[in-house]
């Protein structure tokens, strides 16, 4: 059995190899869609989204919840539960990899070994009733085919990276606090060393002292190892400390997307200047927040042209029907803003 | 961990005191007279008095109750006055037919109800899980002892396969174990299914499944580990139907069980087996909920913290 | 006047609850199918007088028509003492919805308020009587029933006592229970701040919102009774014949499965339909009262 076991697994590997093409990028997007369907309604999630993710490069994902961003890294995984979800078009390849062209053994061997992610809630994403040691080794047997034995020596070690007493590798999730799960999650994610890692706003369910903490600790690791990260959060401070490039998120599509530098200075979408308008200035603490007025439209229910044009201050009437314009700014700088059709247009923001 | 065991061992006998107590304090109720049983109608008013002086049965009941009890720790729970023999004997000469009875009924329902639960639930809303939830909707009306009078009629009278009476061989206990446990098979299938619905939506097998871990491995290893508290827990609770079961069981197959005993002994109005026999089950279920309960902390590691701890 | 119309208001907000709840249960196709035919059952049990005649069609014997098997004449064939079992069966109905409602509506009364008082005074009183309540149910329920009615003889009265009070450890639990997950909600303090007399915050405040949970495993409980009731009489404790109860009709049939198989197969499908149609109805009572419970 065990041996039938590495036979069909060492020749999925092989069939991995034949199917890899050669990439630049660590990770390629392409117009890519999904949506859950029930009988009742269908949920548009990620409405062809593309970017691409240099090796060794961060990537911020940045929108407010529901805006499909767990969803687009789960296709990205090939993981977006079926039913009801469903990847209607696009591409994703990781490393050279179609992952929507992948049989299910060998996407097994790629997920955990060369992208593996993290998840947002550390109380809920471990198994209760294994221990942290045996979750972190049960990743290191599959993809390193090492022994039980001496992948626990591995755990241990992966404890130890993540600042665990590698001593505690026999106890189980509910005898460690929130920020300290989190940690055993990211030794899970790294157990195998991914080329690219998938980090779902891993600190928004953590007290701020620890936040720090882990993005440091995540931003080190990640150094060390040459991994390409995508962090996905709504939070743009742990943007500006960590990523390279941002992509901002509205309602299943990529509003703005460019180089840190140009997004933050140089920001050209009125749902990007919005949630740079609704942080607190700590400098004019006496300026009231200007929070984006409205809600995200049900993503059962997308309206027609911009999503974001009933909360947009600069909206016109081009803006609610037909496809949305993409404008670019530089090779590296996009929006998705109909209202650069007009060329004297430009936000307040900036100026 | 051992201190926890040793604790919950030493509970079981207030438990024990207390459910033989209902017992006794019930049959205390007993429209018979044990003189008059003993001694017949013949005997005279005084030669009754005189008996029951004699073998305490003018003492009040706790009185009554504290000697039993100290009878029982000294292996002895009466006589039958239709056998003429002790009742503890017959106790044990009965049981391990029941005994067999049960455990056969526990084998069969849950090499049945596991997979058809799981399966049901991985599955959910398939044709199988509709099949499954059918099954259990039917296995859940349907009267036990009529269900073993199909099986005699299907095995034993039209196919000849298997015996219909009698605990000759391991073959005599196939329909019964299928009859006693159609209720608690329906029940089962239902609680596995919702218990592995509640655990196949949970956040950790989606980390599970992003380390590449197999569907297969995912739902034998990681999400059953962790559906399997209620599943045990119903399993315990079955025991105690269980033995309700055997008692009609038993009676369908002429299974010469401890339930089939006491039906005829209450029939024969013969109180001192029925005291006993219920007595002696009672403890046998208690003793069961006791492993149960023990099983739970080797199973759930939270459990097993909270434990160690006290 | 105001509170009048304020309990006019009330009223109308417990019709309103009702037509929303019947509304759901209407839209759920089993459990319809199963009230359909759980009023004709109790049709038949009302009416069963007027469509057999007890000592013509129900207990007298015809020796040439022994064990006739089904046929135009007789759909379910007839006995060893040449009774028709379609006329025995339907005239059984009677018996087992009897039994099995009234044995249920006992347990409830009884341990409905052994549980709300248990559940809403709590504390010692709470932990002494739910402790005696487990020491109850560690004893086969089945098995229960058996030793109370060797001790009270075998009838059906007692049949049905001995049933109910078999029922009562399951109706005090599940009323304590849900006692005691509603009496900690707010609007039960203020009634309390307010200095509402204790029985009068029960009976108005707590009971009527454990009125779901309650209901439903008060439904589910009758078929268990009925199977339970069958039960007994199998083997010689419940109804006894020649009473035409389903499971003293299975009874008789024990000496005959070589033979007239019709005789076993019939009561017991009597059984099973009828606990399946009341299973039915329960299940779409759950459904209908608290959508989240739906399986």
């Amino acid at each position: 059995m065990s041996i039938f076991k590495k036979l069909t697994r060492g020749n999925s590997e092989e069939s991995l190899e034949k199917k890899r093409q050669k990439m630049d990028a660590a990770v390629e997007v392409e117009n890519l869609v999904v949506q859950y369907v029930t009988s009742s309604e269908t949920v548009e999630a990620v409405n062809g989204i593309s970017f691409s993710l240099a090796k060794k490069h961060t990537l911020g994902l940045v929108g407010e919840t529901g805006a499909g961003k767990t969803t687009a890294m789960l296709a990205l995984m090939n993981m977006v539960p079926d039913p009801p979800g469903v990847v209607k078009s696009g591409t994703v390849k990781v490393n050279g990899l179609d992952m929507r062209q992948l049989t299910p053994a060998e996407l097994q061997n790629v997920r955990g070994s060369e992208i593996a992610m993290i998840f947002q809630d550390p109380m809920t994403s471990l198994n209760p009733v294994m221990s942290v040691g045996e979750q972190i080794a049960e990743s290191i047997i599959l993809h390193r085919h090492l022994s039980e034995k001496e992948a626990l020596e591995e755990a241990k070690k992966m404890l130890a990276m993540v600042g665990i007493d590698p001593n505690r590798v026999g106890e189980y999730p509910h005898q460690f606090s929130g920020g300290m799960r989190q940690r055993v999650g990211i030794a899970i994610a790294l157990a195998c060393n991914p080329t690219v890692l998938i980090a779902d706003e891993p600190t928004s369910a953590l007290d701020v002292t620890i936040q720090a903490q882990i993005l440091r600790m995540m931003k080190d690791l990640k150094e060390k190892n040459d991994t390409s990260l995508i962090m996905i959060t709504h939070d743009l401070g742990v943007v500006a400390e960590l990523c390279d490039e941002v992509a901002v998120m509205y309602a299943g599509r990529i509003v703005e997307y460019g180089t840190l530098e140009e997004v933050f200075n140089q920001t050209k979408h009125p749902y990007t200047e919005g949630l740079f308008n609704s942080l607190p200035n700590i400098n004019s603490r006496q300026q009231k927040l200007q929070p984006i007025p409205g809600l995200m439209p049900d993503p059962a229910n997308l309206p027609k042209g911009c999503a974001f044009a009933d909360r947009c201050a600069y909206a016109t009437d081009a803006c609610r029907s037909g496809d949305v314009h993409i404008q670019h700014f530089s090779d590296t700088h996009y929006a998705a803003c109909s209202a650069y059709l007009d060329p004297a247009f430009h936000i307040q923001r900036g100026y | 961990m051992l201190k926890y065991v040793l604790k919950r061992i030493l509970m079981i006998i207030p438990v024990v005191i207390a459910v033989s107590l209902i017992v006794f304090f019930i049959m205390d109720f007993v429209p018979t007279d044990a003189a008059v049983t003993a001694l017949g109608d013949g005997a005279s008013d005084e030669q009754l008095e005189e008996y029951r002086e004699a073998h305490g049965l003018n003492d009040p009941l706790l009185v009554r109750y504290v000697r039993y009890m100290a009878g029982v720790l000294r292996r002895d729970l009466g006589t039958s006055y239709a056998n003429n023999m002790p009742v503890w004997d017959l106790f044990f000469k009965k049981f391990p037919t029941t005994l067999m009875l049960a455990a056969s009924s526990v084998l069969v329902t849950v090499i049945l109800s596991l997979p058809l639960g799981i399966i049901a639930a991985v599955k959910e809303n398939t044709l199988v899980d509709t099949a499954a939830s059918t099954l259990s909707f039917v296995g859940l009306a349907m009267p036990n002892f009529w269900l073993g009078l199909l099986l005699i009629i299907l095995f034993s009278v039209k196919l000849g396969w298997l015996p219909s009476t009698g605990a000759a061989s391991w073959k005599s206990f196939i329909l019964p174990a299928f009859t006693c446990g159609t209720g608690n098979m329906a029940a089962l299938t239902r609680t596995t299914r919702s218990a592995m619905l509640d655990v196949l939506k949970q956040d950790y097998l989606r980390t599970a499944r992003s380390k590449g871990v197999s569907e297969r491995r995912i739902i034998m290893k990681h999400a059953l580990k962790n559906a399997q508290i209620p599943i045990v827990t119903m399993i315990g609770i079955q025991v105690s139907t269980l033995i309700g079961g055997a008692v009609l069981t038993e009676r369908v197959f002429a299974l010469p069980g401890v339930g089939s005993f006491l039906v005829d002994s209450i029939l024969k109005s013969d109180f001192e087996v029925v005291t006993g026999f219920i007595i002696m089950l009672a403890i046998f279920v208690s003793v069961v909920l006791l492993i149960v309960d023990i099983v739970y902390a080797f199973l759930d590691p939270r459990i097993k913290a909270q434990y160690s701890k006290s | 006047m105001a509170k009048k119309q304020s309990s006019a208001a009330a009223a109308s907000v417990k019709q309103n609850r009702a037509l929303e709840v019947w509304k759901q249960f209407r839209r759920n196709k089993g459990a319809m199918v199963g009230l359909v035919i759980l009023i004709l059952l109790i049709l038949i049990a009302i009416f069963a007088d007027v469509i057999w005649d007890y000592e013509q069609d129900i207990i007298a014997t015809n020796s040439k028509a022994r064990l006739i098997s089904p046929c135009a004449e007789h759909p379910f064939g007839t006995d060893n003492f040449g009774r028709d079992m379609l006329a025995r069966i339907g005239y059984g109905t009677r018996y087992s919805l009897i039994i099995g409602f009234s044995s249920v509506v006992i347990g409830l009364l009884v341990g409905v308020p052994v549980g709300a008082a248990s559940g809403y005074i709590g504390g010692k009183f709470d932990t002494i009587l739910m402790r005696f309540v487990d020491t109850f149910t560690i004893i086969p329920s089945l098995l229960m029933t058996i030793i109370l009615v060797s001790i009270m003889g075998t009838s059906m009265i007692n049949l049905i006592i001995a049933l109910s009070i078999s029922a009562i450890p399951v109706f005090t639990r599940i009323t304590r229970a849900s006692v005691m997950v509603t009496r900690n909600n707010d609007y039960i303090e203020s009634a309390r701040a307010i200095g509402a007399p204790t029985t009068t915050i029960l009976l108005k405040h707590v009971l009527p919102n454990c009125f779901s949970p309650i209901l439903v495993q008060a439904t589910l409980r009758v078929g268990t009774a009925i199977i339970s009731a069958a039960g007994l009489s199998y083997i010689g404790l419940g109804v006894p014949l020649p009473t035409p109860e389903w499971g003293a009709l299975l009874s008789a049939s024990k000496s005959f499965l070589t033979r007239a198989q019709h005789m076993c197969l019939f009561p017991g499908l009597a059984i099973m339909i009828t606990v399946m149609v009341i299973n039915l109805v329960g299940d779409g009572l759950r459904d209908a009262l608290d959508p989240k419970l739906k399986r």
